[in-house]
């Protein structure tokens, strides 16, 4: 049984409260490459995926993790500006509580509104990205992929790169991996760099080059190219020239290290297509173990009573 | 009418006055401050074991009316401010429409006098419209009773129409009163950058926001020998810039709130909307040389930045909060509880800031007991012990970030002009 009735994020979770996501998460991974892709294990109960920001493979690993175990799933997409002129988070958040769901899954570009959710309805709250807090579903599962990689999540040299101030898959990776007692190092432009990040626990480089070096795991982030217009680095070719991974980088890494990406790759952009469809690269099979996660998030908020 | 306020001892900085005194108030002016005075024919108010200071008064409020009465208005703001022992409230001009016109400082008056619960002096706007481009007719707001101007809410970013700004208003012995703010650094800002901004995943506010424009309004006073009022200063870097110009002579004064000098970023964490505000909460550290800067004299006043806002602008996800809290019921409360006593400062420095302090700064006839001034009189039981309840607010405001604390020392009675305003005393 998990410590929270929520998961709002990887900060306030129990290093048990992951080892036990993780371990029903392989437990749940074999029903995705049945012929028949369902258990009952949710039967009777309902999901809502509330998002707010486009996302395709968020919602879909979502919304099958539920259906395969049986759940009944819904999607309520909107973009938040319109909501803005509209019905707040709140009401829309109580109205579909009312329709009797047991989970609200939100996507949210405001830091806070899965907690702020959560402080509103009697529905278990998934954190599916809030703004450029936390995304802790993804973390979860490039745990799993390093895990099963690497049997251990303790005493690796973890490596993020790129934007870490905008990034929430960041955030919950280094609460996730220093909590599984793993070494995180963090690099990217220092424009893109948060203050004080040192006292979340993830220890800040200046050049990628330091960060990957003998690294066990390597993760990239996503760069958001609309960054580039608000000066926060000169130019794609530049970014990509200096924080790009490509196949020389991701040698100073351990032979055996494997690449992480949350996807969608801009390819050619933060990562060569080389290292994308490297042997080192796990990009893949992140997006399986995703469903598998979610499986295991779903089944411990709302399968069984906590009491 | 005559009053005769019995058994108390008075506590007047603009005097140096500490001691058991007895005050006859005769047709709303102070008409004798002595020990035991006896006379027929008074009303006797008997307040003894309680602390007699000159009415508190606060600098910087918003009372949103017109235009934004949902939030306030200068009824409930003025309730609130008896409530919190203020018997003067210096209210801001960014209402709708904004105060940059003598016939609405006369709106504003003229309000004010029908409550009779506070006095209430208006701010007019720096520019018309606050929107930054033309000064406003200062010379007739000023006359009409503006007691000084500010763009607050909007600072005003062009240093030469700042400059332009300043020099105009002295010539009416008025000061400018400037929200500093660095409007590209402060892009998109939700609270302090720092340790809880990252954690957090909130957009950051520099310090150094507000500290260029401190430094750019400290450089054009030196200038041109005009005085400048800072507003809300929040930062280490803001008091020391400030302690170094007042050291040169420069005309430089500055106000500190309650809520800046007793917490800090980490009442954020959570997401709570009520410790949203603008300046932003900062570190221990700013906090520090925040008290230090009130001891040493660098800052002149404490005032509050009453901000009312409805619940619907507050109970939001945080971004999407609106920025401000109230404070008029809680600014004496916390002072006396969380700031006297602390890194050495005293009563009589505490009741200063909040009396003759902020009449200072805005030239204001007021903040003094002495004989002949206005019965302006606020009347404390220091050994009162309250928890704040936003629920029990006088104001239309429920944004406080001090809900629920337990405070030690409160308003009991308010007196303006000799009448009783506010009272606890059976």
């Amino acid at each position: 049984m998990l410590s929270q009735k929520h998961l709002l994020g990887l900060e306030n979770l129990q290093k048990s409260d992951i080892e036990l996501l993780l371990e029903t998460a392989e437990s749940f991974k074999e029903i995705i490459d049945r012929d028949v892709k369902k258990v009952p294990t949710l039967r009777g109960k309902a999901i809502v995926n509330l998002f707010y920001e486009p996302s395709t493979r968020t919602r879909t690993s979502f919304e099958l993790a539920g259906k395969y175990l049986s759940a009944d799933t819904i999607n309520f997409t909107s973009s938040a500006s319109s909501v803005r002129k509209g019905e707040t988070l709140k009401d829309t958040a109580k109205t579909i509580e009312m329709m009797g769901v047991d989970a609200v899954i939100i996507r949210h570009s405001s830091s806070g509104a899965a907690s702020y959710l959560s402080r509103h309805v009697t529905a278990s709250v998934i954190n599916a990205g809030d703004g450029t807090h936390e995304h802790p579903t993804q973390a979860l599962l490039d745990m799993f992929t390093v895990k099963e990689k690497k049997g251990t999540l303790s005493g690796l040299k973890v490596a993020i790169f790129g934007d870490i101030l905008h990034s929430r898959v960041a955030r919950s990776n280094i609460f996730g991996f220093t909590k599984m007692g793993s070494e995180v190092f963090v690099a990217g432009p220092s424009t893109l760099m948060p203050p004080d990040i040192e006292q979340m626990g993830a220890k800040p480089v200046e050049i990628i080059e330091e960060a990957v070096r003998d690294a066990d795991v390597v993760i990239a982030l996503r760069i958001q190219l609309e960054r580039q217009q608000k000066g926060l680095f000169p130019t794609i070719r530049e970014y990509s020239k200096f924080f790009g991974l490509n196949k020389d980088k991701l040698a100073l890494a351990k032979s055996d290290a494997i690449l992480l990406h949350p996807g969608p790759v801009n390819r050619g952009i933060e990562l060569t297509s080389e290292v994308i469809d490297g042997s080192q690269s796990v990009i893949n099979q992140q997006v399986k173990n995703g469903v598998a996660v979610r499986m295991a998030v779903l089944y411990h908020l709302i399968g069984g009573s906590r009491e | 009418m005559k009053k005769l306020l019995k058994g108390a001892k008075v506590l007047d900085p603009s005097q140096n006055l500490d001691g058991m005194r007895d005050i006859l108030v005769v047709d709303g002016r102070i008409a004798e401050i002595k020990e035991n005075i006896e006379i027929s024919g008074a009303e006797v108010i008997d307040l003894s074991n309680y602390i007699i200071t000159p009415g508190l008064i606060d600098i910087h409020a918003h009372f949103r009316e017109p235009g934004y009465e949902y939030k306030e208005d200068i009824e409930s703001g003025s309730m609130s401010a008896a409530a919190g022992g203020f018997t003067a409230v210096a209210c801001m001009p960014n209402t709708k429409p904004p105060i940059d016109n003598s016939a609405l400082i006369e709106y504003v008056k003229f309000r004010a006098s029908q409550v009779g619960k506070a006095k209430v002096l208006p701010i007019g706007c720096v520019t018309k419209g606050q929107e930054g481009k033309e000064i406003t007719e200062m010379g007739d707001m000023a006359r009409a009773g503006a007691v000084a101007f500010s763009d607050d809410g909007k600072p005003v970013a062009s240093s030469s129409l700042m400059r332009k700004a300043m020099v105009y208003a002295a010539m009416f012995d008025k000061v400018v009163i400037d929200h500093c703010e660095d409007p590209s650094l402060f892009e998109g800002g939700q609270m302090n950058e720092g340790r809880v901004s990252t954690l957090l995943g909130l957009a950051g506010i520099p310090a150094a926001s507000e500290e260029i424009m401190v430094a750019r309004d400290i450089l054009l006073a030196k200038a041109m020998k005009v005085p400048i009022h800072i507003a809300h200063i929040s930062t280490k870097g803001s008091v020391e810039l400030i302690r170094k110009a007042k050291s040169e002579g420069v005309r430089v004064t500055c106000e500190v709130t309650p809520h800046h000098l007793t917490l800090t970023e980490e009442a954020v964490i959570g997401y709570d909307t009520n410790a949203k505000v603008n300046p932003p909460l900062r570190t221990q550290e700013d906090v520090d040389a925040l008290l230090e800067g009130l001891k040493d004299g660098t800052i002149d006043a404490i005032a509050t930045d009453h901000a009312p806002h409805h619940i619907d602008e507050k109970d939001l996800e945080f971004d999407q909060a609106a920025f401000g809290l109230v404070g008029l019921e809680t600014a004496l409360g916390v002072i006396l509880t969380n700031v006297v006593g602390k890194n050495g400062i005293s009563l009589n420095t505490g009741i200063q800031k909040m009396t003759i302090g902020p009449a200072k700064v805005l030239g204001l006839e007021m903040g003094t007991l002495k004989v002949g001034a206005s019965a302006d009189i606020t009347v404390i039981d220091i050994n009162r012990e309250w928890i704040v309840d936003k629920d029990r607010f006088f104001s239309k405001g429920r944004n406080t970030p001090f809900h629920g604390l337990k405070l030690k020392g409160k308003a009991v009675m308010t007196i303006v002009d000799g009448n009783v305003t506010y009272s606890e005393i059976e």
